[in-house]
């Protein structure tokens, strides 16, 4: 009796594999295979690939660096300090990670825009970030940073607290503690959060249209090119979406390397 | 191969029951900017047809014109350009188009109007301008009334109004949106799309001899299987009624005979 079962049990993995890997890879294996190289080459030539190549890289990688400087501070504190307190602040992290992006678009525009929230106070100071390379910034910030803040809150909530009390009692500063011992310790969580992280802010598209706005060179990302080439060529469109799988999977083959044994998300590239 | 028949057995085990036939349903596949108009003469088809479902699907002329390549279900389409009109004749898609409506594009700035504008030789006196991607109608309609603008205005000021352009939207209700809520201080849109932000922007009618009137085509779509019924609605459209509704809704008549 126990070997048609043990037989079931294989199929039924076997199925829902092939269902789901099926699923996921046809979409992009047709982006390639529909594609002929010619094409392929004539998108390359697209004058709006390099500047929003080159956009996307530095907006990505901006907003990365922020969201894990201040995220890795955020969840130790969550992480070490358990209260209600934390518990508030761990939910309203989160909630970025709901909102549909245009309606965080929406929300950037009404806080920082030139009518919104801290608009005037912001102008008096000489500072206007909607429709300016920051805001792509802190749309791909607002975006990203609940995915690397939830991963780095878990990963350090994995980190013995007996270590870190005899890193104390050998005299080492809380500071020095959270640098010598927390962080090698959750290291690879946090790589796989700002994996996460970084693949989201790289896809980012409605907030980024929202609140940036679709400027050639300034505010244009590899989305906002590949969804501006759609209107005139799908060819083009599709070429300049094939620069961005490639570029997402080797970034992200890349922190696989780095992170030895994390669990790392496929790239994924959302609309919005 | 037991493993894979099982599969597909789930599979289809899964899949829905094929869908009843119900009463008869026209689909329409309309520019946004048609929205307000068609919904009234949408209804209005329905009660001078009764049993008839008339579903609209609204979307950019690109997207709609792409969606009927890839064998989208339509009967009608009616686009807010040739550009994609014309793919889809060339194509063998769509039957011999029609214009049946003009649209007129405008300066639209936001009411307490920050930059004091006035008329189209005002616009690079605005220090945030809006307009829509050059890939889009709208874009390339704005384009081209910037050219003419040089001619009459001095050569500078395509260049000098592109220099204060910070964001070119891919659709007009996005650079409308940018003007309704204060953000840009001047925005070229569609008349029509200009009347539904009501209250909330000033519109500046552009010298007719500098503009671009946009001509919005419509065809009965060739793989159509009630052409009869597809054709009732183009020549609802182009009826004294169809035009009648279509001016309420900020269109110019499509005929000019």
């Amino acid at each position: 009796m126990r070997l048609p079962r043990a037989n079931a049990w294989g199929a039924a993995q076997a199925c829902a594999s092939a269902l789901l890997a099926g699923f996921l890879l046809v979409p992009v294996a047709a982006l390639v295979l529909t594609l002929r190289w010619a094409e392929f080459r004539d998108g390359l030539r697209n004058p709006l690939l390099l500047p929003a190549l080159r956009l996307s890289l530095f907006t990505t990688s901006s907003s990365l660096f922020l969201v894990v400087v201040l995220g890795s501070l955020l969840a130790w504190r969550i992480a070490r300090n358990p209260g209600r307190a934390s518990r508030w602040m761990e939910t309203i992290t989160q909630l970025p990670a709901v909102i549909p992006p245009a309606v965080a678009g929406v929300g950037l525009l009404l806080a920082f825009g030139r009518r919104g929230l801290f608009g005037g106070w912001l102008a008096a100071h000489g500072i206007a970030p909607a429709f300016t390379t920051p805001a792509v910034v802190m749309a791909e910030a607002f975006v990203s940073a609940p995915f690397f803040v939830q991963a780095a809150i878990a990963a350090f909530r994995r980190v013995d607290e007996n270590l870190l009390v005899v890193a104390r009692t050998l005299g080492a500063s809380p500071f020095r503690t959270f640098l010598r011992v927390g962080l090698p310790l959750a290291a690879p969580g946090l790589v796989a959060g700002g994996a996460m992280s970084w693949a989201r802010s790289l896809g980012e598209f409605g907030a980024t249209l929202l609140f940036a706005g679709n400027l050639t060179g300034r505010t244009q990302t590899l989305p906002l090119a590949v969804y501006t080439a759609m209107e005139s060529d799908l060819r083009a469109a599709q070429a300049l979406a094939l620069v961005m799988v490639a570029v997402a999977f080797a970034l992200l083959f890349v922190l696989r390397r780095m992170a030895p044994g994390g669990v790392l998300p496929a790239a994924e590239a959302r609309g919005a | 191969m037991g493993r894979l028949l099982r599969c597909i057995a789930l599979v289809v085990a899964l899949s829905p029951p094929a869908r009843a036939a119900g009463p008869r349903e026209l689909v329409v596949f309309a520019a946004s900017s048609l929205r307000e108009a068609f919904e009234g003469l949408g209804a209005r088809f329905e009660r001078e047809h009764p049993g008839t479902k008339l579903t609209l699907a609204l979307a950019g002329s690109q997207d709609l014109r792409t969606q009927i390549e890839h064998g989208a279900p339509a009967d009608v389409f009616a686009a807010a350009d040739w550009t994609h009109m014309r793919a889809l004749v060339t194509a063998g898609l769509a039957g011999p188009p029609r214009t049946f409506a003009r649209n007129e594009p405008v300066l639209v700035v936001p009411r307490d109007n920050p930059a004091g504008l006035r008329s189209l030789g005002d616009l690079p006196r605005a220090k945030r301008i809006v307009i829509g991607a050059p890939e889009v109608p709208i874009g390339a309609y704005t384009l081209r009334i910037l050219d003419a603008a040089s001619r009459r205005y001095g050569t500078g000021f395509r260049s000098s109004v592109e220099a204060r352009v910070v964001s070119r939207e891919l659709n007009v209700r996005q650079v409308l949106s940018k003007v309704s809520l204060g953000e840009a201080d001047a925005a070229v849109v569609y008349r029509t799309d200009a009347r539904s932000a009501g209250q909330a922007v000033e519109i500046i009618s552009i010298p007719p001899e500098l503009n671009v009137v946009a001509e919005y085509p419509v065809a009965v779509v060739q793989r159509t299987n009630q052409p009869a019924l597809a054709r009732e609605f183009v020549d609802l459209l182009l009826s004294p009624q169809g035009q009648e509704a279509l001016v309420q809704a900020g269109f110019q008549p499509g005929k000019t005979e």
